[in-house]
């Protein structure tokens, strides 16, 4: 076995009990990347040279420290809306031509400090604005169980990244379900914490009260210990919460017996593939054998978050991306006079897909239209996040599957916006309510494509979240499949 | 269609945003069936709540105003389209 195959748990182990050093594993993994990185596509930025020095750094830290933290001398993939100090940065963007970043985002930070080893930056869709990585300005990634389908998105370079052995974890950024429905695509674990829990600072900006940091990994346990290093407050966040960081990974053995777990029937109604729907049943019931309460539950306004989400994301999205004006950093056209340089250069820089999400976002806001829009849109939210305070009155966990199918194929959504847009249905309603959500395999459809399941907890309750996947996780082969390349 | 070309056109230049002509036929067939999904919010009755503000119940968080970071005009400079010694060069803005 190629130690690029093992988890961050099982890595750092062995690291600990020296069966290998951080150069050995990190020139695995880029071992790994030479043989299957040209037919995956995970990749914008490799930077071999600094990790391998990074990894060397790492090595001689334990020698001097022994019992030294869980990321030291791993190999982490980030993708590419992290701004890293000094490792290019594009968030797969043209309008970001080569751009440099002067300092290291809050989370790049700590877990540099913590001694990770970064591989290098992941693609996305383009300003992490889509669900197939198929908006990225460069070029798509493939899906590592089948090549010709997508590995979901925004995050869907980190997705493929893990799911192919790549690298041994990585980061990624959720907005709408950007972390969960590729880490479901692509038979892995994707976690999104509670809006504020994990810094957004140093993170390129789409739609600031929901855009949400974490990690994507090989099994839970992963995901706990990589929350725990990435976690807490930030003064340069001023929405990032000032609350005691639990020991997660310390929290994951306790059973489930008389957990009180919600399935809310709007998310198993048409446009749910059967198959997905079958595949999160059935993982309900194994959750009741282990003496989990089981309860159906209603969350009414489902059915309205991808309009609510829309709305409000593209609006904060126009905002957002009107930095981008190729006066500072980025690309800048040549034209006459300063307006048309504004309009020539944000014409050439953005791809279609932000395009279009900049004009809605600037039509819900412009005059006349935004009671109708955008006004209405908060209101609407107001009743999702409702909901939700209901629903976990009665329950402790709430759980959905965590995409409508199965990753579908390239270029079969591309041509119609909204059908792209309501893939994230079943993740859009937790960002808009700013909960804490997990993805985890929980079968594979019969053309051998993972399915995730989506277990939502209430606010700053991964503890609980992290606990209930891994039980799951033990009781359940599906973790242990590897992909399988299929062309 | 809910937005005319004009409306369109109008839009793009508010997000400052160059749209050749090839591109505005298809965006407005877009734009119109994604605000006719979006209008379906009109159907629910919404009088008496609140908008939404923020997940959490939280304060303004204050801090002390203070540097803490290294000038390093090198580094600012270093992503620049243009430049002019230690200035950021730009088009014209004032005639």
């Amino acid at each position: 076995m190629s130690l690029a195959q093992l988890t961050l748990h099982d890595a750092a182990e062995k690291l600990r009990n020296r069966e290998f050093t951080a150069v050995e594993l990190t020139e695995a993994v880029f071992q790994r990347i030479a043989e299957t990185e040209p037919r995956v596509c995970a990749y914008l930025t490799l930077a071999h040279d600094r990790a391998l020095e990074d990894a060397a750094r790492a090595d001689e830290a334990r020698k001097k420290v022994p019992g030294s933290g869980p990321l030291l001398g791993i190999p982490i993939a980030i993708k590419d809306n992290f701004l890293t100090k000094g490792l290019r940065t594009t968030c797969a963007s043209k309008i970001l031509g080569d751009f440099i970043p002067p300092y290291d985002a809050t989370a790049i930070a700590k877990i540099r400090s913590a001694g990770a080893v970064i591989i290098g930056k992941t693609n996305l869709d383009e300003f992490a604005m889509g669900s197939s990585a198929e908006n990225s300005g460069f070029f798509p990634t493939r899906n590592p169980w089948n090549l010709g389908r997508i590995p979901g998105g925004s995050s869907g370079g980190s997705a493929a990244a893990v799911a192919a052995d790549e690298c041994t974890a990585a980061l990624g950024t959720d907005t709408g379900g950007s972390i969960r429905q590729p880490a479901a695509c692509c038979g892995i674990v994707g976690l999104k914490p509670t809006y504020g829990r994990v810094s957004r600072y140093g993170i390129i900006a789409f739609a600031s009260s929901m855009d949400q940091v974490g990690p994507l990994t090989k099994d839970v346990r992963d995901s706990a210990l990589l929350l725990e290093a990435i976690a807490g407050h930030d003064p340069a966040d001023s929405t990032s919460v000032n609350s005691i960081v639990p020991r997660y990974s310390e929290m994951l053995a306790d059973d489930i017996k008389q957990l009180r777990i919600g399935v809310p029937k709007e998310y198993f109604v048409s446009g749910v593939a059967a198959e997905v729907g079958y595949a999160v049943r059935k993982a309900v019931d194994e959750l009741e054998k282990q003496g989990a309460v089981v309860e159906e539950i209603s969350l009414p306004y489902t059915k309205d978050a991808v309009a609510v989400y829309y709305i409000i994301a593209t609006a904060e999205a126009s905002s957002n991306l009107a930095r981008y004006d190729g006066m500072r950093y980025g690309y800048r056209a040549n034209a006459r006079d300063l307006l048309e340089t504004y309009t020539d250069s944000r014409a050439a820089g953005f791809g279609p897909e932000v395009k279009r999400r900049i004009i809605l976002g600037t039509y819900v806001l412009s005059a006349g239209y935004y009671d109708a829009y955008y006004l209405k849109a908060q209101k609407v939210r107001t009743l999702i996040k409702q909901d939700f305070d209901e629903a976990f009155k009665k329950c402790d966990v709430i759980v959905t599957p965590a995409a409508p199918t199965a990753a579908f194929g390239l270029g079969e959504k591309i041509q119609d916006p909204l059908q792209m847009y309501l893939s994230d249905i079943c993740t859009i309603p937790i960002n808009l309510a700013g909960l804490p959500a997990l993805s985890l395999p929980c079968g594979f459809d019969k053309d051998g494509m993972p399915i995730g399941i989506q277990l939502i907890g209430k606010h700053f309750d991964e503890p609980t979240i992290l606990r209930v996947a891994h039980q799951y996780e033990q009781s359940t082969p599906w973790h242990k499949q590897k992909a399988k390349f299929k062309d | 269609m809910k937005l005319s070309r004009e409306e369109l056109r109008g839009v793009a230049l508010l997000a400052r945003l160059r749209l050749s002509p090839e591109e505005e036929s298809p965006l407005a067939m877009e734009l119109d069936a994604i605000l006719g999904y979006m209008d379906k919010l009109n159907q629910l009755n919404t009088d008496d709540v609140e908008p939404f503000g923020h997940t959490m119940t939280a304060l303004n968080p204050l801090r002390e105003d203070r540097v803490t970071n290294q000038p390093d005009t090198e580094s600012l400079l270093a992503n620049a389209p243009d430049r002019d010694g230690t200035f950021f060069k730009v088009p014209k803005i004032i005639e």
